[in-house]
């Protein structure tokens, strides 16, 4: 199967993709694109989570044939010009990166939350990120680096 | 933003040390919150976890698992899988190149099995193909023969001795015995006496990043393993016997470690990959999907504690007797090493004169269970905190007070013989949390008269189906203490180099060592120890791997200290030798000089006086050091005594709980802890690991148990097998003390797994304080809190607060 799609403004494309593959799948092994992360592979976990027409998915539940077509937007494609997003820059600032393996997930989920309420509280974040699992951090400096981001793009 | 830490030390107990964090210049140096080097990659998604590894042309490996805790294996038939396009080869035991059998401390487990499977999910087989999904399906196709056994699972009939052996040397891993004074005599001294039993459940690790590695053939008949580990050395030496190699021809590289919690020191993809790869000629890589992950690496042992108390009115204890059973599962691992960690820590962090402790380690056809936070002191904490509260009820005591009398001090005698010879602000941490304000009863929760309750404030959340007629709120406390390093007579060491040079006219340092970065933070300790010794900012941290010495497991929070102090002590000889060609250029004693701002300067003045790039020019200098601990000695078979350990090191928790006893739904309010870090060498970096580790004890408490019948594991997912999300994870409270340790590396102390230890007895002491109820067992599960409260009478009716 020949898919198409687009990620982080790109035309890309996937060849001799199996029926059974995930979306997670074609951006990790066949696109090259490690950066959504692959903890559960069940939806539960939120590490792959991506933009796909706009709206927040975990790329392991979306099927490869499903995203023909699609706009998908990666950890990837956040930062500009060799600069790290404010969202990326305050996750590091803040401490809120151990293992990381979460990170990528989280910073789409922040990314998502950010964007439809600039300026959350805590309650907010906390059920925006339900669905992102960390089990380094104990989430209290995820919740100071949205905190910080929050400030920062407001401020921008 | 400003963060507050305890000033500890002779003179200097209550002082408050406030760092001030400027974001236009960054932190670098040690106790400073330095950013980890790999934070930037990690949040750009381009950092390289052993899941992301990849070659042109590399195969993909998968593993048959059996489905039977106990069965012999009467024949494998491969010739259904090799059919399969795109499958490469199958290998079963009778191709394991070298020794069949590894383990870190016992090399019993196969592997590959052979003749015989000793736990459901026991690998077989491996295969490998050119896609994941065809590996799977070679797993698939290849046929296992079995003659089902009756499994033993229940570890006191393993002690007992019954349901035959699962290895040659009997059901019993390791017994431990500790006597100390004579409980026997001193019993009737005790006025009020407590006794009870506890019990903890199986908890996964839950590490997010599966376990997975790359193996490539050298062409020459070894190996390169790329691969997630928290201890690549001892890893090459199980690798190289499993393959029968020379060591030297089987070289480790750590890749990214998406946590590891002691769930990476044993084995998991390492010989299997390395064993594809040789056969085939070509990497070969291995990633476990995350239900395979259960049965890929160890699990937390779950333990049954019976626990007697004897004290005086005052409080004072007079004897503790203990008796506690950890099953460990089919394979050995580590399991003697937690059970005698369970047994040295099992009295707590109290003076007691009296004791008596038996522990044991069984077999059972349970998967095998080993290293994790805490490593055994965790369910010595929960049984002994638990007990404590119990006898705090029956003196009518407070159970802070209660602590408090009993706290252990510098100089008290454990259990084990040894005399605590650091600092041990027991006291403080406890009087800390006492005084520190409860959270308001719920500003936005119920509300009041007329208004609806804010569900997101309920147990529950916006699950809860009631309106909070009957949420109770408790309070409880627990203390933790563990040792810290290697004990019991393990020569432990961490091997660093590190060289100065000068790159594009400035001063370089390079850092090198095998230590393993699993998300704890050891590359920004690393860096930041350079720039406070060497007064250079450029600092590179090299990857580990294992062409320099061995740096000892990244686990028994022992990391920082010994490789901290293996690169601090390299540190030391570059500057020494720095100084003295800098003397003889300058015509000036070394005494007179130090190093600061990439220069070498006058210790008085602070005046540069010549350059680190004048002074090198294109030489480099460069240290190598090998750290070692001060000696310890193993525990003696009769009673147990003996100076085990190097240091020791203790945190506290208190936590606040809401419980909805018509649904058995908890909700945490707060979790406020304190712990004695001895110096913060990155305090944002301690504070990570103390909310992180919080958070996993709370895991324990509440959500997190590896479901197991009859030797099959029920829950292997995340839909199934719950870790704490955001949601479940309350503000934390974090108070960093700093008493320094006198035999440390700038007097730091381990942090990774004290918070682990006292925040799941906090928990369930506070859901005591609110139902009244005796609940023995962790996780607490909704049914434990719903099945007596309220119906039966008046002993059992909540005692919390209403709210």
């Amino acid at each position: 199967m020949l898919v198409e799609l687009t990620v982080n403004g790109r035309r890309r494309t996937a060849e001799n993709v199996w029926a059974g593959e995930s979306l997670l799948y074609v951006l990790r092994e066949r696109l090259g694109l490690r950066g959504s992360k692959n903890a559960c592979e069940q939806g539960e976990c939120g590490s792959c989570s991506v933009y796909m027409d706009g709206g927040l998915v975990c790329a392991c539940l979306v099927s490869a044939g499903q995203a023909h077509g699609a706009e998908v937007v990666t950890v990837e494609g956040l930062a500009e010009g060799g600069r790290l997003h404010p969202i990326q820059q305050a996750y590091v600032v803040e401490g809120a990166v151990q293992c990381g393996f979460c990170t990528p997930g989280l910073i789409i989920a922040t990314h998502q939350l950010l964007s439809e309420n600039p300026d959350p509280s805590d309650d907010e974040i906390r059920e925006a990120l339900a669905g992102n699992l960390c089990r380094c951090t104990g989430y209290e400096k995820i919740i100071d680096a949205v905190r910080l981001a929050a400030l920062e793009m407001s401020v921008i | 933003m400003t963060r507050t830490a305890r000033a500890g030390g002779a003179g200097a107990r209550s002082q408050t040390i406030t760092e001030v964090r400027d974001r236009t210049a960054p932190p670098l140096g040690v106790g400073e919150s330095a950013v980890r080097p790999d934070a930037p990659l990690k949040v750009l998604g381009r950092f390289a976890f052993a899941s992301d590894l990849y070659l042109d042309g590399m195969l993909w490996g998968a593993t048959v698992r059996s489905p039977h805790p106990r069965a012999r294996i009467l024949s494998i038939d491969v010739s259904e899988a090799l059919k399969i396009r795109g499958v490469a080869t199958v290998l079963t035991a009778a191709d394991v190149p070298g020794e069949n059998l590894y383990g870190i401390k016992k090399a019993d487990q196969p592997v590959l099995a052979d003749r015989e499977v000793r736990y459901a999910g026991e690998a077989v087989a491996v295969a490998a193909a050119d896609h994941p999904e065809t590996a799977r399906r070679a797993v698939e196709a290849v046929r296992v023969e079995y003659e089902v056994l009756t499994p033993l699972t229940d570890p006191e009939q393993a002690l007992a001795g019954g349901g035959g052996p699962i290895h040659p040397g009997g059901n019993v891993a390791r017994r431990v015995r500790i006597r100390h004074g004579d409980v026997g005599s001193v019993r009737p001294q005790a006025e009020v006496v407590v006794e009870g039993e506890y019990r903890s459940g199986v908890q996964d690790p839950a590490f997010l990043g599966p376990e997975a590695g790359l193996a490539v053939p050298d062409g020459s008949g070894g190996v390169d393993l790329y691969v997630a580990s928290q201890w690549i050395h001892d890893d090459r030496r199980q690798i190289a016997a499993g393959l029968g190699l020379d060591p030297s021809m089987v070289r480790l590289t750590l890749s990214g470690v998406g946590g590891a919690f002691g769930g990476r020191e044993d084995l998991s993809v390492h010989i299997h990959a390395c064993m594809l790869a040789l056969r085939m000629g070509r990497p070969v890589k291995m990633s476990y999907n995350r239900e395979e992950s259960f049965f890929g690496h160890v699990h937390r042992h779950p333990s049954r504690s019976r626990i007697e108390l004897g004290a005086k009115r005052t409080g004072e204890l007079v004897y503790t007797k203990v008796r506690l059973i950890l099953d460990g599962g089919a394979y050995t691992s580590t399991s003697q090493i937690v059970i005698a960690n369970a047994c040295y820590f099992a009295a707590g962090a109290y003076r007691v004169d009296n004791v008596e402790i038996d522990g044991y380690a069984v077999y059972t056809n349970n998967p095998p269970r080993g290293a994790m936070r805490g490593f055994g002191a965790v369910q010595a904490c929960y049984a002994i905190e638990s007990a404590m509260d119990r006898l705090a009820g029956a003196l009518g005591m407070d159970p802070v007070e209660l602590r408090i009398v009993n706290a252990i001090e510098e100089g008290s005698i454990l259990p084990t013989g040894q005399a605590v010879d650091g600092p041990a602000p027991v006291r403080e941490l406890l009087e800390h949390l006492r005084d520190l304000p409860l959270p308001p009863d719920e500003p936005d929760g119920s509300g009041g008269p007329g208004r609806a309750p804010d569900l997101r404030r309920l147990p529950g959340g916006v699950g809860n189906t009631t309106r909070g007629e009957n949420v109770v709120r408790g309070v409880g406390y627990a203390l933790g203490m563990k040792a810290i390093g290697f004990s019991g007579g393990v020569d432990d060491y961490s091997t660093a180099r590190v060289s100065l040079s000068i790159v594009g006219g400035a001063p370089l340092v390079e850092v090198y060592s095998a230590a393993a970065e699993c998300g704890q933070g050891i590359v920004a300790v690393q860096a930041q120890i350079p720039r406070t010794e060497l007064g250079v900012d450029t600092v590179v941290v090299r990857p580990a791997d294992t062409l320099i010495g061995d740096a000892g497991s990244s686990a028994a929070s022992r990391q920082t200290w010994m490789t901290g102090g293996a690169v601090q002590a390299a540190c030391g000889r570059v500057r020494t030798e720095l100084l003295e060609r800098a003397a003889v250029r300058l015509g000036r004693p070394p005494e007179d000089l130090a190093l600061a701002g990439g220069a070498v300067c006058e210790r008085v003045s602070g005046e540069p006086a010549v350059t680190l790039a004048e002074l090198l020019g294109g030489e480099t200098v460069e240290a190598v050091f090998e750290y070692h601990h001060r000696p310890t000695e193993p525990i003696d078979d009769v009673n147990g005594q003996g100076d085990a350990h190097i240091a020791f090191a203790y945190a506290a928790h208190r936590a606040v709980v809401d419980v909805d006893t018509d649904l058995g739904l908890v909700r945490v309010v707060e979790l406020a802890a304190a712990q004695d870090v001895g110096k913060a060498m990155n305090p944002q970096a301690v504070e990570g690991q103390i909310e992180g580790g919080t958070a996993q004890g709370l895991g324990l408490a509440l959500l997190e148990e590896v479901q197991i019948v009859d030797g099959h594991v029920r829950n292997p997912s995340f839909t199934d097998y719950l870790i704490p999300t955001i949601l479940d994870t309350p503000p934390m409270n974090i108070e960093i003390f700093e008493f320094p340790h006198p035999d440390s590396p700038y007097g730091l102390n381990g942090v990774g797994e004290p918070p682990t230890l006292s925040s799941t007895p906090a928990i369930v002491n506070a859901l005591r304080d609110a139902t009244g109820l005796e609940l023995p067992g962790v996780p607490v599960r909704s049914a434990d809190l719903v099945s007596r409260a309220g119906s039966n009478g008046a002993d059992q009716a909540p005692r919390g607060r209403r709210t």
